[in-house]
Formats: structure tokens, sequence, C-alpha cells
């Protein structure tokens, strides 16, 4: 149950990894559509938050095109955007695959829904 | 009383069988909804769905009260057990296998609050004795990478059973450290069983939009509601063994030393060591 939503917050977490490690890539994919209830309210309280690029651009590696390159200007009252966009955030899931850091190349595997984020001791960062 | 966290690590002690039970068990599931609600009135939202860290999110007990409220969540927790219970149960929340002691790797400001309910106890036990998992590098790295991840003016509630002052002390100091502010809130104070801590941590000083200074909310006091399984059970089983055997006013050697061994466990200090004269029995002519 990886969503866009999460995976847009998620960077890599390895010991002395600390540039170029957001986004994590996709590899091996599968993905899964799940309906949720629509929130535009939420929706427009998030979106500051959001790295578009990111976003799309890791849409656009689960076969997902339905997001600009450019968010509009409008986007707080583009209810077209917003469904486009509540799509993608939370009803597009990564079941199974790996997601995979581009710096360090660490693999978080992603099982029945669950990524792994568990590191090895020696990629534990020190105090 | 046993605490599980003594027994072993937790992706360990909440293997398949206890991740059922301790999810199907109606008693954990309506203490862990009054704890959860009361962490989310802590918590004290504006208005509108939130994004929401749920740490030690286990089977997802809390996470479905946070859907109710309408929150979009994440939920962090190291045994595999307990999130596959979850996923059985379809909570809405994205889950991570994760252990909190590592850090996480969430983008600064990510989340609008942070929850987590009898968890932070786990992180007092050092599971191997390399530096890196100290309980003091452990808390380090939760409590600063968890306040990288929440957004300014917005707070972390976090319920736990310390074992000792030494132990608030300890992560209260960590957290402080780490750039939180705010401080412990004491439940029921004065009642033995319906006494619950909640460390409530401020990431900035002041309430977004309001320009003033966050305030520590207070603790309840009084009769604790709703219905207190445990006094029950406590009152009837001291019945049954007033019953069953008179109190004994002689104490031997086993209850001396029982008591002095329980003392040291809980750190008093002067406490006699244990020698042959230890409870020995007077002569008669003394």
């Amino acid at each position: 149950m990886v969503r866009l939503i999460t995976h847009n917050l998620l960077a890599c977490h390895v010991k002395g990894c600390d540039s170029n490690n957001f986004p994590l890539t996709f590899s091996d994919a599968e993905v899964e559509i799940r309906e949720t209830e629509y929130n535009a309210e939420f929706l427009k309280g998030f979106f500051p938050k959001l790295e578009w690029k990111a976003l799309v651009d890791s849409a656009r590696q689960l076969g997902d095109v339905s997001l600009p390159e450019t968010p509009p200007i409008d986007y707080d009252s583009n209810e077209e955007f917003l469904r486009a966009l509540h799509h993608v955030l939370l009803e597009i899931h990564v079941q199974e695959g790996s997601m995979i850091c581009p710096n360090c190349k660490h693999v978080y595997r992603i099982q029945s829904g669950i990524p792994n984020m568990l590191l090895a001791e020696h990629e534990v960062a020190g105090r | 009383m046993s605490r599980p966290e003594f027994e072993a690590p937790p992706e360990i002690y909440y293997g398949d069988e206890e991740a059922k039970k301790y999810t199907s068990n109606t008693r954990n599931q309506e203490i862990q909804a009054q704890m959860t609600d009361r962490a989310l009135e802590l918590l004290s939202l504006p208005p509108g769905p939130a994004m929401l860290l749920d740490i030690g999110c286990g089977s997802g007990l809390s996470g479905e009260i946070l859907d109710e409220e309408g929150h979009v969540w994440v939920g962090v927790d190291i045994a595999p057990s307990m999130l596959e219970v979850a996923l059985e149960r379809e909570v809405e929340g994205d889950l991570f296998l994760q252990d909190i002691g590592q850090g996480f790797g969430f983008r600064p400001g990510s989340f609008d609050g942070a929850i987590s309910i009898s968890v932070l106890q786990w992180l007092c036990n050092a599971d191997t004795t390399s530096p890196t998992s100290s309980p003091y590098a452990r808390l380090t790295r939760f409590f600063t990478t968890l306040h990288a991840s929440l957004s300014n003016g917005s707070k972390a509630v976090f319920q736990f059973y310390p074992q000792n002052d030494d132990q608030i002390q300890l992560i209260m100091g960590v957290a402080l450290k780490a750039g939180f502010t705010g401080g412990l809130v004491v439940d029921y104070p004065n009642s033995k069983k319906a006494k619950k801590y909640f460390l409530c941590l401020f990431v900035g000083g002041s309430v977004p939009g309001k320009g003033r200074q966050q305030q520590l909310p207070q603790g309840l006091t009084g009769e604790p509601e709703g219905i207190q399984y445990e006094k029950r059970r406590t009152e009837n089983s001291n019945e049954r063994g007033r019953k069953d055997k008179k109190r004994r006013n002689i104490k031997d050697k086993e209850w001396i030393l029982k008591k002095k061994d329980l003392y040291r466990r809980r750190g008093k200090e002067d406490v006699p060591r244990d020698s042959k004269y230890t409870g020995r029995r007077r002569k008669p002519i003394f």
C-alpha cells in the first residue's frame, strides 16, 4: 500500500546518503487501483507540501500520465485537476516491487504493499 | 506485572500469535481506542483533515480511529506480524516496516502531527551491545528525524509506560535536545490503574495563525470514566485470597529475600546485602 502521497514524502535514510536521495525510483512495480473517497479540502491543504516534479515523474514510472508537467495556477478551484491529483496521490497503490535510492542504490523491497525500511547495522546513521 | 518489553524485542514479541491475540482482545481494543482519542485531543489539530504519522501503528487499531476522523495517515511498525494483521483488517493508511530507532527518512515538514500509543518504552531497551543501538543513540535518531519530518507548529503525542523516573528523564532529555518543546501530561495521577503518561512535544513555539505560545495541556484528574475491568478483577481476587488463607504475620527468610530483591529491581538504594544472617531465627533466650 505505498501510495504516491507517501512516496512523495519519502527519502533514503541510509547513513551518509543525504544528497540526491529523493525521490526513490520504482522498479518492477505491481500497481493496484483502489478507489477512495474524494476529499478536496485535504488535497488543497496538502498541495503546497508536494514535490511536484518528483510526483509527476513517479506517476509516469507507474504508467499514469494524467498530471501536467507544471501544476495549474488555479489548483485550488480546478475540480478536474484535483480529481486527477486525488487519483494519483491516493488511489494508486504499489503492491509489489522495490524502491531504489537514486544516490546509494539501496533497495527497499515492497512486499504485499509494505515496504521494508529496515537498515543493516552499518547503514544506520551514527549520532 | 511483567512488562512485554523485557521479554523480547518487539518484532519477536509480537509474532503471529501475539499479534492476533493483541488485536482481537476487546479490552486492548477499548484501552487503545481511549488512549488514541485522548492523544488526538492532546494533539488539538486545527479543523480539517490532516496528514498524520502513527508511530508503532501495530495492527492499525489507532489508525482506524484516525480514519474515522477523516485524517490521512502513515503507520510505521517493526513487527511484520502486526502489519500483516493490519493488512487483513484493510486499514486505510500506508504501512511501513521500519525500526523507529534507526530514524525516519521523511522529507522535512511532511506531517501535521504524530501519535504513538504504548511504544516509547520499547526504545529504552538495547538488544545488542553495539554503540549505535544504545537506548540513547536510538532515542536520539528517533527524535531528531521525527522533529525534522514534522511541520512547524505541529505536535507529537506519545502515550507510554515509563519504568521509572530515570526513563522519563532520559526520554524528555533527548526529545528536548532534538529541538522539541513541551512536556509530560499525566492523566489520573492518583489512580494506580488508570494513570497514563502522555508526552506532548511541540515543534516550534507558537500555534500557526494564532501567534501565541503553545500551552502544555492539563492532565485529567478525578475519577476515570468507562468500565474499569482491572479494578474489578483485583477486588474480586483480594476477597477470594482473604478467604483462602489468613494473612501471614511472620516474615520468614523467603519473604525478606523477595522484598529485598524487589527493592533492588526498583532501584532503591541502601538495600542491605543478603548474608547467612538474613532472616535468621533468633534463639528463644534472647
